[in-house]
């Protein structure tokens, strides 16, 4: 009797709470749920981080809202699920989310083994050092015998190891499990040197007794390409998430900005107009509408102001351009043409 | 030879007729002083060990009040209120203390997580009824006790789960099971009561109230009352940590006390399947079960199907902390004298109600700490599902910690104390109560 019971509402409760089931097209789903499922981190400053409202924003989140303004033309047409490192693979794999866009590092084996593609790379990172001013530091090749500062289990930890044997210096490693615990470490003087990616450094600056008196070193020693990454098999949602970012770095180029969209569609350069959708039928090769670039573009902004917006300059972050300038400014950033 | 002893033909100059009027003690034997004399410094020993730990205080207490009170910021927008000059703020450099400005930005996130604004009306409902119900429900003065459990177990819990979700579940493909599974249970409490040869009215309709409430209950999901759906990656804070918490105690001490009595049970099976059970939820540790649930789960179903994260939690919970449940129970049935048993049997009870009449009444009041106990750390053990993503309330004032517009030296520190503040509260209140139910219930039979 209790057992029946037990079963029934059982049934009940997970037919109502949980099952739902996707079909294999993934816009197709996600024009029918009239949402993009976004996977992001669960809080990193200037590329996914709720605010006190609860308000999500940065980089990754802005390419998720860019893709379902393309495909909805409505930027809050996102919903957000914040996920751990370990389990961020599997809720893209179950379809759990429709986009990991989750400062994910581009590798090989996470290309190949996981069943995912990366569709690009929206953040140049890499691991670099912090130190402080008054040790008279300028290289990292200086750093012979320092103590060093890092998370415990990560590949921040074996960048060091390589870089160090590399170069023939000696180092002790000081690693904590948590990245508060390091920050608080390093502040209090336990070690020499405080290194994780560099996006990283300039967020914990801010929580030094005394951010002045430290710097963040030239050399970075590891190649951190962060993107987004959907499914493996479904190149269509594959292509939409690739040329979102890519359109955001066409723009950039080509001048088009958030403000100056719509008087940009009577432009007479055929790029910006191609780009627009005021030429060519690009949009339906994607399955969207034609004008999908400019509706992702009036809501987020070109690459750049992406960029400023969420880490640059004149946020708390203060992170320079870079290596992820464009092409044509010496940095990495580059997209194919829209042709 | 004493000068009371009387002798003959000596004038005896004063003998005292009446007893002297009772006097109070010395002033150093007495009030505030003999108090202190008394339990402070009543040898050189003590005295010392006194000392010290008045200098212990001093050394820990003055620092925690600077820090929590006195230095504390209760106001400002931004970081600048709680960084000193050199990080860029206003406070002057070498300054220490507590940001409760930016544990008052957040306050709501830690209350609600992302509930959208203009819906948490609901959560305030629930819990109002929540502890509207269970205040009156532990006070023993009060009355309407019938009602009260009446409200905190049917009503309560549809109630919260429809006002939270926003109701409107499909419910259209539950109804033809439930349907045959209420044929089937009414078939079979007739045969048991045939089989037994008694009157099968009772049982019949046992069953059929169940299953017109579990009706009642499917229908009342399905409807929509009007409110917006609110799916339940955005709930967060105190609002998680009180649903896995409710869920997981009011779960785990039914299935607990009926593993228990399995596990005692002379029947084969079920004591077999009891002690498997038990055994295995206890082998595992939670954060297993959790990140089994979050990571390997959707692998085995198929792809786009996927469970409510939150309701793989409460599950996982409320299973794992049945099994340490039956355990505590388990040691309460074990401690009454087989006398109990045999004299329940003696007076010709059946097995139903010689447990709910003798035996459990005694053996839950003889474990009632170790019942407390396993709230007590399931409550705090509801901060591991942060690692399946969901932010309880400790996870959202970790993940708090991230922004940058409050980013500060003290802010996780701030954040954590405040956490710390909370738990206690919770944990402390429920310790206490615990006590008195013991004082209450203690009939000194020490056996």
């Amino acid at each position: 009797m209790t057992k029946t019971v037990l079963t029934g509402v059982l049934g009940a409760a997970v037919l109502a709470l949980g099952a739902s089931t996707a079909s294999a097209a993934t816009l197709d789903d996600v024009k029918a749920k009239g949402f993009v499922q976004c996977g992001v981190s669960q809080g990193l400053p200037g590329f996914s981080n709720p605010d006190a409202d609860g308000e999500w924003s940065g980089m990754d989140v802005d390419l998720c809202r860019g893709i379902a303004a393309a495909i909805f033309g409505d930027t809050t047409a996102v919903k957000f699920t914040p996920l751990s490192a370990k389990e961020r693979f599997t809720a893209l794999q179950s379809g759990e989310v429709d986009v990991l866009s989750r400062n994910t590092t581009w590798t090989m084996s996470r290309d190949t083994q996981l069943g995912l593609n990366f569709a690009g790379v929206n953040y140049y990172d890499g691991q670099g050092f912090m130190i402080r001013t008054d040790m008279n530091i300028n290289s990292a090749l200086e750093l012979s015998g320092a103590s060093i500062c890092t998370n415990t289990g990560t590949t921040t930890e074996l960048n060091v190891a390589d870089y160090f044997r590399a170069n023939n210096m000696e180092y002790e490693l000081v690693a904590f499990e948590k990245a508060d615990e390091v920050v608080a470490a390093y502040d209090a003087g336990r070690c020499d040197v405080y290194t994780t990616d560099q996006s990283g450094l300039y967020a914990q600056r801010l929580k030094l007794t005394d951010p002045g008196a430290h710097k963040v070193l030239p050399e970075i020693i590891s190649k951190e390409p962060l993107g987004p990454v959907v499914r493996q098999g479904d190149d269509q949602w594959f292509n939409i998430v690739k040329w979102v970012h890519n359109a955001t770095l066409n723009a950039e180029e080509l001048g088009v900005t958030m403000a100056n969209v719509e008087e940009m569609k009577e432009s007479e350069n055929p790029s910006i107009r191609r780009l627009l959708g005021t030429e060519g039928e690009f949009g339906a090769d994607i399955g969207l509408d034609n004008d999908w670039a400019a509706k992702a573009i009036a809501a987020i902004g070109n690459y750049g102001e992406i960029f400023d917006r969420n880490v640059g300059p004149d946020t708390e972050l203060a992170i320079g351009r870079g290596v992820n300038a464009l092409w044509s400014q010496g940095g990495l950033q580059y997209a194919p043409p829209i042709r | 030879m004493s000068q009371a002893t009387p002798k003959s033909g000596v004038q005896i100059e004063f003998v005292r007729q009446q007893m002297l009027p009772e006097q109070a003690a010395p002033a150093v034997s007495r009030g505030p002083i003999g108090w202190v004399r008394e339990h402070l410094f009543p040898s050189v020993g003590q005295t010392i060990l006194t000392l010290f730990c008045i200098y212990v205080l001093y050394l820990i207490v003055p620092p925690i009040a600077n820090f929590l009170i006195f230095d504390a910021v209760w106001s400002g927008t931004d970081r600048t209120a709680c960084a000193t000059e050199a990080q860029g703020g206003v406070q002057p450099n070498g300054w220490f203390g507590a940001c409760w400005a930016y544990v008052g930005a957040y306050m709501n996130q830690f209350i609600y997580g992302r509930y959208p604004d203009e819906q948490q009306w609901r959560v305030n409902i629930v819990w109002l009824m929540f502890f509207g119900g269970l205040i009156p429900l532990l006070m023993p003065s009060i009355g309407f006790k019938r009602e009260n459990i009446v409200f905190m177990v049917l009503v309560f819990p549809v109630a919260t789960l429809i006002l939270l979700t926003g109701g409107n579940f499909d419910v259209q493909g539950t109804y033809l099971p439930l349907a045959i599974l209420a044929v089937l249970a009414l078939a079979a409490a007739y045969g048991f009561a045939r089989g037994s040869q008694s009157d099968p009215m009772p049982g019949l309709k046992t069953t059929a109230v169940v299953f017109a409430g579990l009706f009642v209950v499917v229908t009342l999901l399905g409807l929509g009352f009007g409110l917006e759906r609110v799916q339940t990656d955005v709930w967060g804070g105190l609002l998680v940590t009180m649903v896995i918490a409710v869920t997981g105690i009011a779960a785990s001490l039914p299935i607990g006390i009926a593993l228990a009595l399995g596990r005692r049970s002379d029947m084969p099976i079920v004591r077999f399947v009891c002690i498997v059970f038990i055994e295995f939820w206890r082998g595992v540790p939670l954060i297993t079960v959790l990140f089994m649930s979050s990571v390997m789960l959707p692998l085995f179903l198929p792809e786009g199907v996927t469970f409510d994260k939150l309701l793989r939690a409460l599950i996982g919970v409320a299973l794992f902390s049945s099994a340490y449940m039956a355990e505590v129970v388990r040691g309460g049935l074990q401690a009454l004298p087989k006398g109990q048993y045999e004299g329940a049997m003696a007076l010709g009870l059946n097995w139903g109600q010689m447990m709910r009449m003798i035996i459990l009444p005694q053996a839950l009041k003889l474990v009632i700490p170790g019942i407390v106990n396993t709230f007590i750390g399931l409550f705090k053990d509801t901060t591991l599902v942060l690692i399946i993503g969901l932010f309880d309330f400790l996870g959202i004032i970790r993940s708090s910690t991230s922004d940058a517009t409050w980013a500060t030296p003290v802010q996780s520190l701030t954040g954590l104390v405040f956490a710390s503040i909370i738990y206690f509260i919770f944990c402390f209140s429920m310790s206490r109560y615990s006590m008195y139910m013991e004082q209450r219930l203690d009939t000194s039979h020490r056996s």
